[in-house]
């Protein structure tokens, strides 16, 4: 008996210590997306908030860098939030729809229509980036299920720490400062950046074979609408006004003919740019291929007006709750505009307003 | 499956669960029923292959016993109405009818291997020679399955058959059991080539749940793990450098890149013996060793004696003895003897026998004019060293050098470093590039790269060298200690702290320091090919 005792606590301490030790060093092995590839970290900051909101983005870059929900609260009383990654292929946005839809059902959705052009996951590191974000739900299951390449195994996704065993060469000093916390890096979403790098030589795209999407994408599109549809959520696609990679003539009228036959709303920002008044001299910080937040901010100005007038999205300004939610966080907008205005050293030129005005 | 795939670590673990909890005597045909399961994931068509070799083995052996057992009782019942004569001529028909089946059977297995295996090499050879003769005409390749480890589950049923011949061992009356010992899934990735009366010791046995025992299989699994993932996985990126290059990378390189592969071929050739042992061992199953410490060996000989134990056993139990006695090599011996004198004479038929079995030694490892080479390289060194042996005995007793522990390890480092030379003809596909390698080594001018930090070019970084410099230390070191016993037995008499940091610390060294997941491209067992 006495000896069987013995065993047991032998057996007890043994397995905490080992949970207990592979618990801190899968913490401490993972990329903590905090001071260095931030893109990896927008994803579950999600579950941090008060999920309350009318409209939600899905998608990749082209709508994480082009479009700020704190200019949607300032200027439209809408309350936004973009779940969006890098490269966020349209399999990962719609089971990122069906997970947000598990917490809320926002009045719409826009749905950037950029990642139609891919039919398989082009990268491990992406799909790494996106779907670690997301909390373990069955959306999470087939999301991983639908993106993993060949190379990729499910496991590495259930146990992070096969996948990065490695990182121990490389770790930093934020690896330990964000062991067991973590800092917000995006605003709803959206990724601030107010440096500036004109377009210019944007070069031409490369003739295709083909032009048509494939199945797979449109058989997310199609999931998409239909979950939006059965939710009673109005779908808006859009086409961001990044000029590269390019976006091929063809593939604009697909998606155009797509949204004329479910009588969807389709808005290429490409060809309104002129009309918002996008200066890619000015309001880009990659030579085009995404806005700055001049340029994000001009585009988030004209979406409010559609989302207001068209969409009929109401301005929300008189909920207490929600204004002081966002006084918050359009003060932390403010902060770390005049912290990049300093970094970059370029002169603010924007009328500040109150959150609630 | 690979042995460092997740499938195959989850492909145990259901196995193990299953193993203890069933009735006891269906223990056995769980172990075939997943063998077959491991064996179809490998490719349904290589199925049909051991079902061939099985059945056929299974029913020549029953039918050699059924003769003999026959023999036995007819004697028995003549007893007084035979002459001795006439017993005589009964027993050397019904042998001859023994021989018949036994060579029919092995004929048609090792024949189905020779197919498989080396039917485009002898096309390749063929095509050559019509080549050289001014013949256009050339025979088309085969598109054959190579049927993972048939050369193993080949001479081990062959293997088992003879021992039924010559009476060594019972034939097993069941199927299903026999068709266990073949296809037995830990040995199928490369060996080792198991004999069945050793074997099957232990594999019907019923087995019940010891923890002693189940912990040292997972700690001979682990140790084979960190062998396979720490050092051979990591080192393989030097040796494919080296070797996919030799335009780059002669002379000094092939100094180093020869090391790189000696170290790479025991840690993963190793490794993954022992993890087929430890497999088996946590289920109750005894599997021979295959290795003594090979790279401590002071001659080629004594090599051959400790490494791939069970190929060198098999080839001197079913080849070189056989051979040494046929008719042809007894008339051999009588001849030479005759011709060349007694002490010269009777050598001569034990080169001819280890010229065959350093033939088929070579020709087992690859259909490769390169693996031919390899085998006769051996053969002619152990040959030139059993003929300097009286020249050895008498420089030893002149300096007085035997059993000093400086000349002890020269022995080692020569006998290494010839094995690495021999190694090369294992790494280049051709004997062209693997003779100008060799060549290229011995008139190096760039001995430089050594320490101008070339080395870090191979694909290896200063933290790989790290890696591997500790991890072999830890190899060499393991292997002495194992001298004065099993180390498992010395880690298990130490306290329970230690004894948990020991193989918990071994584990997360597998883990961290292990070359698995994306970006490694999950290289084979290098004896899988065989």
């Amino acid at each position: 008996m006495k000896q069987k005792t013995e065993y047991g606590k032998k057996a007890v301490l043994s397995i905490a210590a080992v949970g207990i030790s592979l618990f801190l060093l899968q913490r401490l092995l993972v990329p903590k997306y905090v001071d260095d590839v931030v893109e990896g970290a927008f994803i579950r900051e999600y579950y941090k908030e008060e999920k309350d909101f009318d409209v939600i983005f899905v998608g990749d870059c082209e709508v994480y860098e082009n479009f700020s929900p704190a200019v949607l609260w300032r200027d439209y009383g809408i309350n936004s939030y973009i779940r969006g990654s890098a490269e966020q292929y349209i399999w990962q946005s719609y089971y990122i729809l069906e997970d947000t839809l598990r917490y809320e059902m926002p009045k719409a959705v826009i749905f950037n229509v950029q990642s139609l052009q891919f039919e398989n996951a082009q990268s491990e590191a992406y799909n790494r980036m996106t779907l670690e974000g997301m909390k373990w739900s069955p959306s999470k299951v087939n999301a991983i299920r639908a993106s993993m390449k060949p190379e990729e195994q499910f496991l590495d996704y259930v146990f992070p720490l096969l996948r990065y065993h490695t990182r121990w060469s490389e770790l930093t000093s934020s690896d330990f400062a964000y062991l067991f916390r973590t800092k917000r890096v995006s605003h709803n979403g959206y990724y601030m950046r107010v440096d500036v790098k004109p377009a210019e030589n944007v070069p031409e795209g490369r003739p295709l074979k083909d032009y048509s999407f494939g199945e797979n994408a449109w058989k997310y599109l199609d999931l998409m609408r239909e979950l939006c549809k059965k939710n009673d959520i109005q779908l808006i696609l859009i086409k961001a006004p990044s000029l590269y990679p390019h976006w091929y003539d063809q593939w604009d009228e697909q998606v155009a003919d797509y949204a004329g036959k479910y009588d969807l709303a389709y808005l290429n920002f490409l060809e309104l740019a002129d009309e918002i008044g996008i200066d890619y001299s000015k309001d880009t910080y990659d030579a085009g291929l995404h806005m700055n937040l001049s340029g994000a901010e001009k585009l988030s100005g004209y979406l409010g007006a559609y989302l207001t007038e068209q969409a009929g999205m109401k301005n929300r300004k008189g909920e207490e709750k929600l204004c002081e939610i966002w006084e918050e966080k359009l003060e932390a907008y403010e902060e770390e505009k005049q912290r990049q205005y300093q970094f970059y050293g370029i002169k603010e030129d924007f009328n500040e307003r109150s959150s609630c005005d | 499956m690979f042995f460092t795939s997740y499938e195959f670590i989850g492909f145990i673990a259901a196995l193990f669960l299953l193993y203890y909890r069933i009735p006891k005597k269906y223990q056995w045909m769980l172990l075939l029923a997943a063998s077959y399961v491991f064996y179809f994931m490998a490719g349904a068509d290589a199925l049909i292959y051991i079902l061939v070799t099985t059945v056929t083995t299974f029913f020549t052996a029953c039918k050699i016993e059924e003769n003999e057992t026959r023999q036995k009782i007819y004697l028995k019942e003549k007893k007084e109405e035979l002459t001795r004569e006439e017993k005589k001529e009964y027993k050397d028909g019904q042998k001859k009818i023994r021989f018949r089946w036994l060579i029919f059977c092995i004929l048609l297995n090792i024949g189905i291997l020779a197919v498989v295996k080396y039917a485009n090499f002898a096309i390749s050879n063929v095509n050559d020679i019509l080549d050289a003769v001014g013949k256009k005409q050339q025979i088309s390749y085969v598109t054959l399955i190579l049927p993972m480890g048939i050369s193993f589950y080949t001479f081990q049923a062959v293997g088992y058959l003879i021992d039924v011949y010559r009476g060594t061992c019972a034939a097993e009356k069941k199927l299903l059991r026999f068709a266990l010992f073949v296809s037995f899934f830990p040995q199928l990735i490369q060996g080792p080539i198991s004999r069945f009366g050793n074997l099957s010791k232990t594999l019907y046995k019923e087995h019940f749940f010891e923890g002693k025992t189940v912990a040292y299989g997972l700690q001979r699994m682990l140790w084979g793990y960190f062998k396979k993932m720490v050092i051979a996985d990591r080192i393989l990126a030097g040796v494919n450098t080296i070797i996919c290059d030799t335009s780059t990378y002669n002379g000094a390189y092939i100094f180093v890149g020869m090391i790189f592969y000696t170290i790479e071929l025991y840690a993963d050739f190793t490794g993954g013996i022992d993890i087929t042992i430890g497999i088996a061992e946590t289920m109750g199953i005894q599997m021979e060793e295959n290795f003594i410490r090979p790279y401590f060996s002071k001659s080629l000989k004594e090599y051959w004696q400790r490494w791939h134990i069970s190929m060198s056993s098999w080839f001197r139990d079913y080849i070189f003895y056989p051979v040494s006695v046929c008719k042809p090599m007894l008339n051999l011996l009588k001849f030479s003897k005759k011709q060349l004198g007694d002490r010269v004479g009777k050598r001569l038929p034990v080169y001819v026998s280890s010229f065959l079995v350093w033939l088929a030694t070579g020709i087992w490892h690859g259909a490769s004019w390169n693996f031919i080479v390899w085998g006769l390289a051996n053969w002619i060194i152990l040959m030139i060293s059993e003929e300097l042996e009286p020249w050895y005995e008498k420089f030893h007793k002149r300096f007085s050098v035997k059993g000093k522990m400086s000349f002890r390890l020269f022995q080692i480092g020569r006998t290494f470093l010839l094995i690495c030379i021999l190694n090369l003809f294992d790494c280049y596909t051709s004997l062209a590039d693997t003779f100008g390698m060799i060549r290229s080594m011995f008139t190096a001018q760039n001995w430089q790269i050594l320490w101008d930090g070339s080395l870090l070019s191979l694909g290896l970084m200063a933290l790989d060298y790290g890696i591997l410099t500790v991890s072999v230390t830890s190899l060499i070191a393991v292997s002495l200690f194992q001298r004065s016993g099993s180390v498992r037995d010395q880690i298990a008499a130490k306290s329970y702290p230690i004894r948990f940091c020991a193989w918990y610390g071994l584990f997360l060294l597998v883990l961290l320091l292990g070359v698995y997941g994306i970006g490694y491209d999950a290289s084979q067992f290098i004896y899988n090919r065989f």
